[in-house]
């Protein structure tokens, strides 16, 4: 394997590939017995970590050492470091579904009605009636459309309109 | 991504090629010791007797001290860039220039009356080396931190504090051809509080810092 490695600095890609498939497996079977009950983390990933850890710091290898317990050293430190990722992923992750328990209550209440008639009044009365019907009453487009007896066309264009005044007038862009 | 896909593309990734870390590490060590260098010289520059004050003992026995911690540090520090290294010295030669030192204060507290200890110890410049020493030893610090990331080390701690010391070292040997207290008493008070300074601050920051 060193002679590999030595022959990949020279600028030598398959001796490289082949080396890269070497330490693959070397960390596979290095990976597969260590986790072998770990769900989060597949052997495969730390395979993958460490051939790019290699991959970045092939510098640090130095022609007159071993190369083996420079691979084990390597993929000791990235299994150390997969871990403690994953497991502030983890607490991330039990941060974020207590951001989505409380949201229901604080980050969007249903609009009071007072706020939706407010935003119905700025609308022109063909665009309220339409809005009024789709969004608050539930109805769907062509409902509507015999409901007000217009084309379907004309009630898509007074909806997108209408929700576009109301997002001007009360600040969301979209 | 298949493995076999990630090999395909670290394969053809494989001309750009990085520095030798021992490189880079000469680099920011030279480096250092210019921007040291010549933030004392042109900044507060060397005492006026610096030729004369060679000719005594206890002031080159500064440079011994600071030179010797230097030294120990950038040894310890220059295997630690790597993953794995072999002939790695023990840290416990970082403690060589303390014992150094340590002899110096015994052969100062027997060559001294006991009444005279207490003067020799605070000196006159203690402020200025608390904060001189740290502030000539920032930029090495931050020459050192930026040399060990290119490598890859395994020990950032260690690492850490070692970048600190050295750059403490330097900082400590230029700060020291200004100052005029040159007891051993007035070096073993003041020197370890400023250059720990900086140890701790490259303990803290390499693991940081030195991520890979």
């Amino acid at each position: 394997m060193a002679g590999l490695m030595t022959a990949a600095i020279r600028g030598d890609e398959a001796a490289y590939a082949e080396f890269l498939r070497l330490a693959a497996a070397l960390v596979r079977g290095l990976a597969r017995r260590k986790l072998a009950n770990d769900r989060v983390v597949g052997p495969e990933d730390i395979v993958q970590e460490v051939l790019l850890a290699i991959h970045t710091k092939r510098h640090t290898w130095r022609s007159h050492e071993p190369i083996l317990p420079w691979v084990f050293t390597i993929t000791r430190y990235k299994i150390v470091d997969v871990y403690r990722r994953n497991g502030k992923r983890v607490f991330l992750d039990v941060d974020d579904f207590e951001a989505q328990l409380a949201a229901p209550e604080t980050v969007e209440p249903a609009l009071p009605e007072r706020q939706v008639e407010a935003a119905l009044t700025i609308l022109s009365d063909g665009q309220r009636r339409v809005v009024k019907s789709i969004a608050i009453d539930g109805r769907s487009i062509s409902e509507t459309a015999t409901a007000l007896d217009m084309k379907e066309t004309a009630v898509r264009v007074a909806f997108h309109r209408g929700l576009a005044a109301i997002a001007a007038r009360f600040g969301r862009t979209t | 991504m298949k493995t076999e896909d990630l090999i395909d593309a670290l394969k053809a990734d494989n001309q750009r090629h990085r520095q030798p870390p021992g490189r880079v590490f000469a680099m920011a060590l030279l480096a250092s010791v210019l921007v040291a260098g010549a933030m004392l010289v042109f900044t507060m520059g060397l005492r006026p007797d610096f030729v004369a004050a060679l000719g005594t003992v206890r002031f080159p026995f500064k440079f011994v001290v600071t030179i010797a911690l230097a030294a120990s540090a950038a040894l310890v520090f220059s295997r630690a860039l790597f993953p794995v290294a072999s002939r790695r010295p023990h840290p416990a030669l970082l403690l060589v220039a303390p014992v150094i030192l340590l002899l110096g204060v015994v052969a100062e507290l027997v060559a001294l009356p006991p009444d005279a200890w207490a003067m020799s110890a605070q000196g006159k410049n203690a402020f200025h080396c608390l904060t001189v020493v740290p502030a000539l030893g920032v930029v090495p610090l931050g020459l050192m931190l930026w040399s060990l990331r290119q490598g890859a080390t395994t020990r950032p701690v260690l690492g850490g504090l070692c970048a600190g010391i050295l750059a403490g070292g330097i900082a400590a040997t230029f700060y020291a051809a200004n100052c005029t207290d040159d007891s051993p008493l007035f070096v073993a008070t003041w020197y370890p509080l400023a250059i720990g300074m900086l140890g701790l601050a490259g303990a803290a920051l390499a693991p940081r810092i030195a991520r890979w």
